[in-house]
C-alpha cells in the first residue's frame, strides 16, 4: 500500500472515530462505564441503611452461596439462596424449550407464506414484541387470576367450582416469560428458515425420507444457527427477568433478578447485590460467546 | 392415500400450532382492550360499554404527570439517541474496517447485552453518587439513561438503510463539485432520512415503554406510566390500568405501522 | 398394458389460478415413455416440460388425468413413495452433508443397513468419479463437480426412472458437451430410463432417443430426433428445430404449386387439400445455373460466410425470401454476386407440407 493510501486510511479510521464518539461516550456515561462500578461495589462492605462502606470485603461474593450464622458467624450454605437460582435457572430454561417447541411451527409457517401475505404475518407477531413489557404481563394477569378468563370460563362451562389456582406460582411466571418472550424466539428461527433453500425439501422426499425425516435430517440441522440465536436471546432477558416475576409471582417467587432488588431495598445488602449482578452478568457473556461461536461456525465457507 | 395435492414445504401439525400461537398471543391484549372499556369493576363481568376509566385515568393527576414525564423522556431521549446513532452509523459504516470497530460496536450495543436489571443496578449507583454529590435531582438522569439504552435501537435500522445506499450517487455528487458537506446535506441526508426516522420512532417506542431501569433509577415522585402502572399493580389491578395500557397500546401500533411502512423493501 | 411402457402420462391437465385467469401449465397432455430410453421434453421456457417432469416425480398433483409407473397408477402417490429420482437444475444438494452422505442419502432413507450404503455409494462415487472428494462439503466443489454428485445421488437407489431438469444448464460450454456425452454413457450402461428436460435443441437431438417437443403447455410431436428434424409436422416444431423456410403454396397435380407458377414435389400431402405451407430445411436448397428447367428462379439478395459454410439469402420472383446453406466451395464464392440471377432446387424427400 502507498503512503497515499496510508494516510487517506488513516484519515478514514480517525473519521469514524470522531463520528463514534458522542454515542461512545453517552454509553460510556450511561450504560457500559457505572458497570465497573459494580464490580468495585462488590467488594466491599454493606452500609447500616444501605449504600456501602468502603472497607474491603469478599462478603458480598461469598454471599451469593452463603450465609453467615448471626451467632457463631460460620458460613452455611443458604438454602434459599439456591432455590432462588435453581428457580431461574429452570424456568429459563423451561421457557426456552417451550418457546422453541411452539415457536419453530411458527417461524416454519410464517416462512411459508406467499410472499404477499408473509411480511403482515411477520408484523403480527412483531407488534407483541414491542408492546410494553408490563401491558403484556397485565394482560397474562387478567387471563390467569382467580377472577380471570381461564376459571371464569372453566367455571361457567361447569368443569370445576373452585377457581384454580395459577396467579403467584412459579407456573404463572413461566406462563408470563413464554408469552412475553416468544417473538424473540420467532424471528430468528424465521430469518434462519428464509435462508432456506425450499428445493432441499423436495430432494429428500424424492429421496425417499418420510415428513419426520425431512425435518429431523435436512431442516434442522441447516436451520441450527437460527435455533441457537433464538435460545440465547430468549434465555439471557429470561435469566435477569425482573416485571414478569414480579407481577406474577408475587414476592415469593423470586428469581435472580427480583432477589437483586431486594439487595438494594429492604435487603440492605448492596455488594450482595452488587455480586450477584456480576455473576448474572458473567453468565450472560458466556452464553453470548457460545452463541458468536455457533455462529461464525454456521457462516458458509468460500 | 392422500386426499390433498403434495406440498413439500407443509408439515404436519404446523399450521395449526402457528395459529393457536397468533391467538393466545392476542386473546390477552384484546381482552385488556376490550375489558378496557368494560363499565363493570371485574374483568370477568361485562358491565357494558363505557369510557368511565378513561376518563378516570384522564383526570388522575398522577396518570396526567407520569404520561407528561413520559413523552418528555422519551421525545428528548429519541432526538439524542438518534442524532448519536446517525454519527456512530455514518461513522463505522462503508468505510475499510479499523481496529477497534468491534469494540465501537460492542459498546453501542451494550443494552442489547446485558440484562436491564444489571445495568438498573449499576445506574442506581452511580447516578447515585452524582446526586449526593450535585444535588441534582432532576429528569436529566433518566434522560440520559434512556437516551443510553435507546442508542442501539435507533443505530440498527440506519445503518441497514446507509449500508443498503448506492455509494454512487455520492460519487456523482463529488464529480459535480459538491464539497464533503455538501455532498452529505443535499445527498446523503435526505436519502437517509426514512432510516433515522425509523430509528427515531423505535428509539421513541423503546423509551416509552421501559419499565426497569426507569424503575431503579428515578427519584421519588418521578413516575413515568410504566412505573405509575406497576405500583398500581402491586396494589390492586383496577380497570383505569387497563384503559392506559390500551392508549399506549395504540401509540405503539400507530408508531410501529409507520416503522414498517417505512423501513418496507420497495421493489 | 404394454410391458415395454415405463411411464405413461394420460390425458394430464395442470393448471394454476381460477376463472379468468386460469393458467393451463399442461393442457390434456398424453405420453408413453418406453423402458430403457432416453427420452427428452424439449420446448420453450413456459412450454410446460418441466412441470410435466414435476408431474412425473410427485412435486405436483394434476388437476386431472393420471400418470402410471409399470402399469400402476401412482398419481396420488407423494414423491417418497415413488421410485423416481430427480436430478435438480440447481442440483439441491445437502449443504450440511458430505459428498458420500449426499449419494448416500437415499439409500438411508429407505432403511437400507450401513454396509450396504457404504457399498453403493462407493460405486456410485467410481461411476462418476468423484471417489476423491467423498469427504469434501458439497459447497467446496465446482459446477461440474456438484452436478455429478447430484446424478450419483439420484442413481444411487437405483429408481425406475430418473428425471432430470435441464441439469446441464448452468454449466459451460466445454462441460456441457462433455457431461453430453457423460450422461449418454451412464444411460446406457446402467439402462435406466431417462426423462431429460432441456431448451437446448441441439442437445435434445445429439443425445434422445426419442423427442418430445412442447409448446404452450401441449405436445406438439413426439419422434426419434431424425423424425423431428426431416419431418416437423407443423410450423412450431419447424422453426424451434434447427432453421427452416417456410412457403406458402396450393396442393395441385401431386405436389404443391407455389406463388411463382412452379410445382414442387412434397412430402406429407395426403390429407392436405388447398392452401398449404411447406417447409425446407436451408441445407436442402441447392443453387444452380438461372433459366435451369424444372429449378425455381430466384436472385441473390445477400449472403454471410461462416467459414464451413456460406448462409445465401435469395428471392423468389413472387418476392419471398428463401435462406440456402451452402457448403463453402474450394474455389471460393466467385459464383455469388448481389443481384445475380439464380435457380433453386430442393433435395428430393427435403420439403414437407406442414399441419397448419
Amino acid at each position: 500500500m502507498s503512503s497515499n493510501e496510508d494516510r487517506q486510511r488513516a484519515a478514514s479510521t480517525r473519521t469514524g472515530w470522531a463520528l463514534s464518539a458522542p454515542a461512545l461516550l453517552l454509553l460510556a456515561f450511561a450504560a457500559s462505564g457505572p458497570l465497573l462500578i459494580v464490580l468495585v461495589y462488590s467488594f466491599l462492605t454493606p452500609g447500616d441503611y444501605g449504600n456501602v462502606v468502603w472497607k474491603f470485603s469478599l462478603d458480598g461474593w461469598r454471599g451469593i452461596l452463603f450465609s453467615r450464622d448471626i451467632f457463631d458467624g460460620t458460613l452455611q450454605l443458604a438454602d434459599a439462596h439456591l432455590t432462588i437460582f435453581w428457580r431461574s435457572v429452570k424456568l429459563s430454561l423451561l421457557t426456552t424449550a417451550i418457546t422453541f417447541a411452539v415457536g419453530f411451527p411458527t417461524a416454519w409457517f410464517i416462512a411459508t407464506r406467499p410472499p404477499t401475505s408473509r411480511a403482515l404475518w411477520l408484523f403480527l407477531i412483531t407488534i407483541p414484541f414491542w408492546t410494553n413489557l408490563l401491558i403484556r404481563t397485565v394482560a397474562i394477569n387478567e387471563v390467569i387470576r382467580n377472577e380471570g378468563i381461564i376459571n371464569t370460563l372453566l367455571i361457567w362451562a361447569g368443569l370445576i367450582t373452585e377457581p384454580i389456582r395459577i396467579i403467584y406460582t412459579d407456573t404463572a411466571v413461566l406462563i408470563g416469560m413464554t408469552y412475553v418472550y416468544l417473538p424473540l424466539m420467532v424471528l430468528p428461527l424465521f430469518a434462519a428458515i428464509d435462508r432456506f433453500d425450499m428445493k432441499l425439501l423436495e430432494a429428500g422426499y424424492d429421496l425417499y425420507a418420510s415428513r419426520w425425516q425431512v425435518l429431523r435430517r435436512v431442516i434442522l440441522p441447516i436451520v441450527k444457527p437460527g435455533i441457537v440465536a433464538g435460545s440465547i436471546l430468549v434465555f439471557v432477558p429470561s435469566l435477569g427477568a425482573y416485571v414478569t416475576p414480579r407481577v406474577l409471582g408475587g414476592g415469593k417467587n423470586m428469581m435472580i433478578g427480583n432477589f437483586i432488588e431486594l439487595q438494594f431495598g429492604a435487603g440492605r445488602n448492596w455488594p450482595l447485590g452488587a455480586a450477584l449482578s456480576m455473576t448474572l452478568l458473567i453468565i450472560v457473556t458466556i452464553a453470548l460467546l457460545f452463541y458468536v461461536r455457533a455462529a461464525n461456525r454456521g457462516a458458509p465457507h468460500g | 392415500m392422500a386426499e390433498r395435492a403434495f406440498s413439500a414445504t407443509r408439515l404436519p401439525g404446523f399450521a395449526t400450532i402457528a395459529i393457536v400461537v397468533f391467538l393466545v398471543l392476542y386473546v390477552p391484549i384484546f381482552t385488556l382492550v376490550i375489558f378496557s372499556f368494560n363499565d363493570a369493576n371485574s374483568v370477568a363481568v361485562w358491565g357494558g360499554f363505557s369510557l368511565r376509566w378513561y376518563q378516570i385515568a384522564w383526570e388522575n393527576d398522577a396518570v396526567k404527570a407520569a404520561a407528561v414525564r413520559s413523552l418528555i423522556i422519551a421525545t428528548c431521549a429519541a432526538l439524542i439517541a438518534t442524532t448519536v446513532a446517525t454519527m456512530a452509523a455514518l461513522g463505522t459504516t462503508r468505510r475499510a474496517a479499523f481496529k477497534g470497530q468491534t469494540l465501537i460496536y460492542v459498546i453501542i450495543n451494550q443494552p442489547l447485552m446485558v440484562p436491564e436489571i444489571v445495568t438498573a443496578v449499576a445506574l442506581l449507583i452511580f447516578f447515585g453518587f452524582i446526586k449526593v454529590a450535585t444535588g441534582y435531582q432532576g429528569l436529566g438522569y433518566l434522560i440520559a439513561a434512556h437516551s443510553a439504552f435507546c442508542v442501539p435501537f435507533a443505530y440498527l435500522p440506519i445503518r441497514a438503510r446507509l449500508e443498503g445506499m448506492d455509494l454512487s450517487l455520492e460519487t456523482a455528487a463529488a464529480d459535480l463539485y459538491a464539497t464533503p458537506w455538501q455532498t452529505f446535506r443535499k445527498v446523503t441526508l435526505p436519502l437517509l432520512l426514512p432510516g433515522i426516522i425509523a430509528g427515531a420512532m423505535l428509539a421513541f417506542v423503546i423509551s416509552l415503554d421501559d419499565v426497569v431501569i426507569t424503575e431503579f433509577v428515578k427519584s421519588g415522585g418521578q413516575d413515568t406510566l410504566p412505573t405509575y402502572m406497576l405500583g398500581q399493580i402491586r396494589r390492586a389491578v383496577t380497570p383505569d390500568v387497563n384503559a392506559i395500557s390500551t392508549a399506549l397500546l395504540v401509540l405503539t401500533v400507530i408508531l410501529l405501522t409507520a416503522f414498517f411502512l417505512l423501513t418496507r423493501k420497495r421493489d | 398394458m404394454n410391458k415395454d411402457v415405463a411411464v405413461e402420462v394420460r390425458n394430464a391437465v395442470k393448471a394454476f389460478g381460477q376463472g379468468d385467469s386460469t393458467l393451463r401449465a399442461l393442457d390434456n397432455v398424453s405420453v408413453d415413455i418406453r423402458k430403457g430410453e432416453f427420452f427428452t421434453l424439449l420446448g420453450p421456457s413456459g412450454c410446460g416440460k418441466t412441470t410435466l417432469l414435476r408431474l412425473i416425480a410427485g412435486f405436483e398433483t394434476p388437476t386431472s388425468g393420471e400418470i402410471l409407473l409399470d402399469g400402476k397408477d401412482i398419481t396420488q402417490d407423494p414423491p417418497n413413495r415413488r421410485p423416481v429420482n430427480t436430478v435438480f437444475q440447481s442440483y439441491a444438494l445437502f449443504p450440511h452433508l458430505t459428498v458420500a452422505q449426499n449419494i448416500g442419502f437415499g439409500l438411508e432413507m429407505q432403511g437400507r443397513p450401513t454396509a450396504e450404503v457404504a457399498a453403493v455409494t462407493a460405486k456410485m462415487l467410481a461411476l462418476v468419479q468423484m471417489g476423491a472428494m467423498a469427504h469434501r462439503k458439497t459447497s467446496q466443489l465446482s459446477g461440474g463437480q456438484q452436478q455429478r454428485v447430484a446424478l450419483a445421488r439420484a442413481l444411487a437407489p437405483q429408481p425406475k426412472v430418473l428425471l432430470l431438469d435441464e441439469p446441464l444448464s448452468a454449466l459451460d460450454l466445454k462441460l456441457r458437451k462433455e457431461m453430453q456425452i457423460e450422461l449418454k454413457r451412464l444411460q446406457l450402461e446402467t439402462g435406466i430410463t431417462f426423462i431429460f428436460v432441456t431448451h437446448d435443441q441441439e442437445e435434445a437431438l445429439t443425445m434422445s432417443d426419442r423427442i418430445g417437443v412442447m409448446s404452450a403447455g401441449k405436445i406438439q410431436q413426439i419422434g426419434t430426433p431424425r423424425d423431428i428434424y426431416t419431418k416437423p409436422v407443423n410450423r412450431f416444431v419447424a422453426s424451434f428445430i434447427g432453421e427452416t423456410n417456410f412457403l406458402s403454396g396450393t396442393i395441385d397435380a401431386g405436389g404443391v404449386r407455389l406463388a411463382s407458377g412452379d410445382v414442387v414435389e412434397a412430402g406429407g400431402i395426403e390429407g392436405h387439400a388447398g392452401k398449404v405451407t411447406i417447409a425446407v430445411r436451408p441445407e436442402q436448397v441447392r443453387l444452380t445455373r438461372a433459366g435451369e428447367p424444372g429449378a425455381l428462379p430466384a436472385t441473390i439478395a445477400s449472403w454471410v460466410y461462416f467459414g464451413t459454410d456460406t448462409h445465401c439469402h435469395l428471392t423468389l420472383s413472387d418476392g419471398t425470401e428463401v435462406v440456402a446453406r451452402l457448403q463453402s466451395q474450394a474455389s471460393g464464392d466467385t459464383e455469388l454476386e448481389k443481384g445475380k440471377a439464380v435457380a433453386l432446387r430442393f433435395a428430393p424427400g427435403a420439403v414437407q407440407v406442414l399441419g397448419d
